[in-house]
């Protein structure tokens, strides 16, 4: 189990945590006008690289605040911030 | 046999138990292996597919011969004996093949521990415990934890456990910043620093364990900087016949002798590829057995060696193997070639494994190393250091997996009878990876996980391949280093502790009206109120017959409630909710549904506008937790500019719908300051009112489809309020009703309840809801992904009723929903979501998604049941007043 370090708490348990997916997805400015491939982009599509890769985190059983974290896929560490 | 001095036993007292049903006696001290070796006895437990006799191959948990099932005073199967320490009253029989789990609950407490330390070592040997040592005197916070009952690791295989250990240990105890624990196996590493240790803390005091200690404990360690200090596991040589008892590691007989003071034999061939066995030799030949023959594997052994085997009188073959054996229970003869040496005790050591699974565990790489014969550390790891012999400080040894012979009576993994054979038929397929070899022969899969045949597998199949050992590699240690058991991992988290229960304010009170209870997430709910002699189905009929005809009193406090404030909580809520809330007045109620982006229903629940700023939200039981995460995510993540705080106020306010034809009168009747009149108190309307100075808050909601009043009180004064309620509805025969009831209600009037009659992938439209989804509002979650394609299918599966035509049905919920028998496949249309009994209908009926189903209504489909198909009509979703004339009036 991971220690990870919530910005507002410091570091904690994983199971604290819940994650959020990819981060930087920001909800489209007008979503009516995306076509359905864009609003389907969106809704359904993320990023899955192999390395760094940009992450939401909440700390769902802790301060419960989300902020945003890079972590590296293969080895799971977090950068520090 | 027994010794007659040395040994740490205590040989002033005598342990009696049995095995196979047979008395032995022991000492403190022993292990169950070591007290039957003393008595003579080798041969433990019958091989798993082959029924071969097997006996102790080891000394401590890499022993892959002596499984046994005890049987007294717990059930507990597949225990290596040379890890059971022996007690009185211990009873225990030689495993045949597998073990039995026990048929009554196990009594016994089991507990878990944090700790948090700068340095943590495993394993209390020479190097553990100097580690532990140093880090002790620099001020560190040092855990150290060893398996074995009493510190000092191999050094208790030595002929005196030498005087500092015992100093060491001593000086630990005296920093009070130092945990030191025995008889505690790490059997897992995990991400930083985090490692997983059972300490079994009474196993070895059998009946006379005291009550009040946990029996084993996991303890939950984090350390900064952990130092594995797991030693070696010597390491067989694979020939014909090497599973016979009698058969054991050269290393294992020296610590029976000195730590156990037993004699494993008496006539001893030893079979070695190095120097480690020699020790062995002598010591064993010191304490009186006779040595028969040394067969060493290399070409030349050291001079100083063979001058001492020669003094020793004993016979010393070099360039030589033993290729086979005789004997039945017991080995009667080793063979070198075709001349049989008569032993009783062969000892065998190819070298020595350091113990590497903890460094393995999570991301150590492993490197070979070819004087050793073995894997050791590769690339270091941070916050981990490995030293002594599990860092590779062993004797080197030649290499020799096995010697040439009768594969399939070659053994490689005791446990699971598989042999050289195996092997060869798994690399004669195909497979080149060791981990397909491993899953092809079951090799390293059984209680020992590979301890001693996963090193022995990969050398094999890098000769058979033809490739150097380090291209094969090894399988994936894996965690738990030992068997851990499933008790010990739940700890106290089972039974009513596995999970938090959450009780209402009025939970005494639905105990003593003799509720039903039923789960719903954590809550406890009453699911229904039975009078004597009624089951499920009179008890629900009766308290339907009641809401609908006169009244009734549901505990619905376990409703989600969020209190939404600020000056942008309207905002908040139009952008979440389908419909729109900010045109809400204050004192009025609206019915909502939230959507996630893909359209798809997730909650749903009424809204109270309490003031401009000022909404509480009422969510699914199950949802509450849910919807407020999914509350804070927007807010925080997309809209954090918005002046609102969301709060959860569930366990606030109890929740008690009065419902039906007379919930006025009884409404009316305990709120006298209130005009519960049609005109002034209409649907969908809030009052605020004081009760004994008491605030609380009338709405007029209904989830039942009748004249329904919701009162809302502060938790405390739940059970007053209640009370004044029953008490104002007695002349009318007021009846509590549970949730059984509450959804048959609610199923008659064709409100979904999301999570059952919906699953993820459900819209507004499909509940027949367009009604809730705004067309003013220029956006919210969900509102795009209704225009795609697929939400626009007119095949889309659609909310409705079904009334079977025989009128006795009750359809299980989850039937499937066809237009006839055809030859398979038979297209599905749909399934049954909720189906019960109506006392209103006078039959059963069911709600069901179905495909296309509002262009179905009136049609007749077939639902099978218990293998026959019952006839259904499709209908619409609501069948009782649909009109709403109840509910307004």
């Amino acid at each position: 189990m991971q220690l990870i370090d919530c910005p507002h708490c410091g570091p904690r348990e994983e199971v604290e945590f819940s994650y959020g997916g990819q981060a930087g997805v920001a909800y489209p400015a007008d979503p009516a006008a995306l076509d359905d491939e864009q609003w389907a982009h969106y809704v359904f599509f993320r990023d899955n690289p192999k390395g760094r890769f940009a992450e939401r985190w909440y700390h769902a059983v802790g301060c419960r605040r989300w902020f945003n974290a890079v972590r590296d896929t293969v080895t799971y560490r977090f950068e520090g911030r | 046999m027994r010794t007659t001095t040395g040994g740490r036993i205590d040989r002033s007292r005598t342990l009696t138990f049995t095995f196979d049903g047979e008395t032995y006696t022991g000492h403190p001290g022993d292990t169950l292996a070591s007290a039957l070796l003393a008595a003579g006895r080798h041969s433990i437990a019958t091989s798993i597919t082959l029924g071969r006799p097997r006996g102790v191959t080891a000394a401590w948990a890499e022993d892959s011969g002596g499984l046994v099932q005890i049987e007294e005073p717990f059930p507990e199967p597949m225990l290596p004996a040379t890890t059971v320490e022996l007690y009185d009253g211990l009873s225990a029989r030689g495993l045949a093949g597998r073990g039995r789990l026990a048929d009554v609950p196990d009594s016994a407490r089991y507990d878990a521990r944090h700790h948090h330390v700068d340095v943590l070592v495993v394993g209390a040997g020479p190097a553990g415990l100097t580690a532990a040592l140093d880090a002790a005197r620099e001020g560190k916070r040092v855990a150290l934890v060893d398996e074995q009952s009493e510190a000092g690791g191999s050094l208790l295989g030595e002929p005196s456990r030498p005087a500092w250990v015992g100093a060491a240990v001593a000086e630990l105890a005296t920093f009070p910043d130092v945990l030191h624990l025995q008889r505690t196996t790490a059997f897992g590493r995990y991400d930083d620093g985090f490692v997983l240790a059972l300490e079994r803390r009474t196993d070895h005091l059998g009946a006379a364990a005291p009550k009040h200690l946990s029996r084993q404990r996991v303890w939950r360690l984090r350390a900064r900087a952990i130092v594995v200090a797991t030693g070696a596991h010597e390491r067989p040589i694979v020939f014909a016949d090497n599973d016979r008892p009698g058969i054991m590691l050269a290393g294992a007989a020296r610590t029976f002798l000195h730590r156990y003071g037993v004699l494993a034999g008496r006539e001893v061939v030893v079979f070695t590829t190095n120097d480690s066995a020699y020790d062995a030799a002598f010591d064993l030949h010191r304490a009186g057995a006779k040595v028969r023959a040394i067969v060493d594997a290399r070409t030349a052994v050291p001079a100083r060696t063979a001058e001492a085997c020669e003094k020793a009188g004993i016979w010393l073959l070099t360039d030589s193997v033993v290729t086979g054996t005789r004997g039945v229970d017991r080995i009667t003869h080793a063979m070198v070639g075709t001349d049989p040496i008569q032993c009783d005790l062969l000892l065998v050591s190819g070298g020595w494994n350091p113990a590497v699974h903890l460094f393995s565990q999570s991301r150590g790489t492993l490197r070979f190393d070819e004087t050793l014969g073995a894997f050791v550390p590769g690339e270091p790891l941070d916050g981990v250091t490995v030293i002594g012999s599990a860092a590779g400080e062993v004797v080197p040894a030649m290499t020799l997996w096995r010697v040439p012979g009768p594969a399939e009576r070659q053994f490689v993994d005791l446990q699971r009878d598989a042999t050289v054979a195996d092997i060869e038929h798994a690399v004669g397929a195909g497979l080149r990876s060791i981990e397909h070899v491993k899953r092809f022969t079951t090799i390293g899969t059984a209680h020992d996980q590979g301890k001693t045949s996963g090193v022995l597998t990969s050398g094999i199949v890098a000769e058979l391949l033809g490739v150097p050992v380090r291209d094969t590699g090894t399988t994936t240690f894996r965690p738990p280093y030992t068997p851990v058991a499933f008790a010990a991992l739940a700890g106290r988290d089972r039974g009513h502790l596995f999970d938090p229960e959450r009780y209402t304010a009025l939970h005494d009170w639905h105990v003593g009206a003799g509720a039903v209870f039923e789960d719903v997430g954590q809550w406890k709910r009453p699911r229904y109120y039975p009078r004597p002699g009624e089951d499920m189905e009179t008890a629900v009929l009766r308290e339907c017959a009641a809401a609908r005809t006169g009244v009734g009193l549901l505990d619905g406090s376990t409703l989600g409630k969020i209190d939404v404030r600020g000056p942008d909580a309207a905002v908040l809520l139009d952008r979440l909710y389908t419909n729109l809330m900010s045109t809400l007045k204050p004192g009025l109620v609206r019915y909502g549904v939230l959507c996630g982006v893909d359209g798809m229903v997730i909650d749903d629940g009424t809204v109270m506008r309490l003031a401009d700023d000022h909404f509480l939200v009422m969510t699914t039981t199950g949802g509450a937790a849910r919807i407020l995460d999914w509350m804070e995510e927007w807010h925080q993540t997309e809209w954090p500019e918005l002046r609102v705080h969301c709060t959860s106020v569930t366990e606030h306010w109890a929740t008690f719908p009065v419902v039906g034809p007379r919930s006025r009168d009884v409404v009316g009747a305990v709120f006298p300051d209130v005009d519960v009149s049609r005109d002034a108190f209409p649907f969908m309307a809030i009052r605020e009112t004081t009760l004994d100075g008491v605030p609380v808050r009338l709405a007029r909601i209904s989830f039942s489809g009748e004249l329904a009043y919701e009162v809302y009180v502060n938790s405390w004064y739940a059970v007053a309020i209640w009370q004044r309620l029953l008490a104002a509805g007695q002349q009318y025969g007021i009846t509590p009703y549970g949730t059984e009831t509450m959804h048959v209600l609610r199923a008659e009037k064709g409100y979904p309840i999301i999570g059952q009659d919906t699953d993820g992938t459900v819209t507004p439209q499909d509940l027949g809801m367009s009604w809730v989804v705004s067309k003013k509002k220029v956006d919210f979650v969900g509102k795009r992904s209704f225009a795609r394609p697929a939400n626009l299918d007119p095949r889309r599966k659609h909310l409705v009723g079904l009334l079977p035509l025989d009128r006795e049905t009750v359809l299980p919920e989850g039937s499937q929903i066809i237009a006839e028998l055809t030859a398979p496949p038979v297209a599905m249309l749909g399934h049954v979501t909720s189906s019960y009994r109506s006392a209103e209908l006078g039959r059963p009926f069911a709600l069901a998604l179905l495909k296309g189903g509002r262009e179905r209504v009136g049609e007749v489909l077939q639902v099978p049941v218990n293998g026959a198909l019952v006839p259904v009509e499709v209908t619409g979703p609501v069948l009782v007043d649909p009109e709403g004339a109840r509910r307004d009036g």
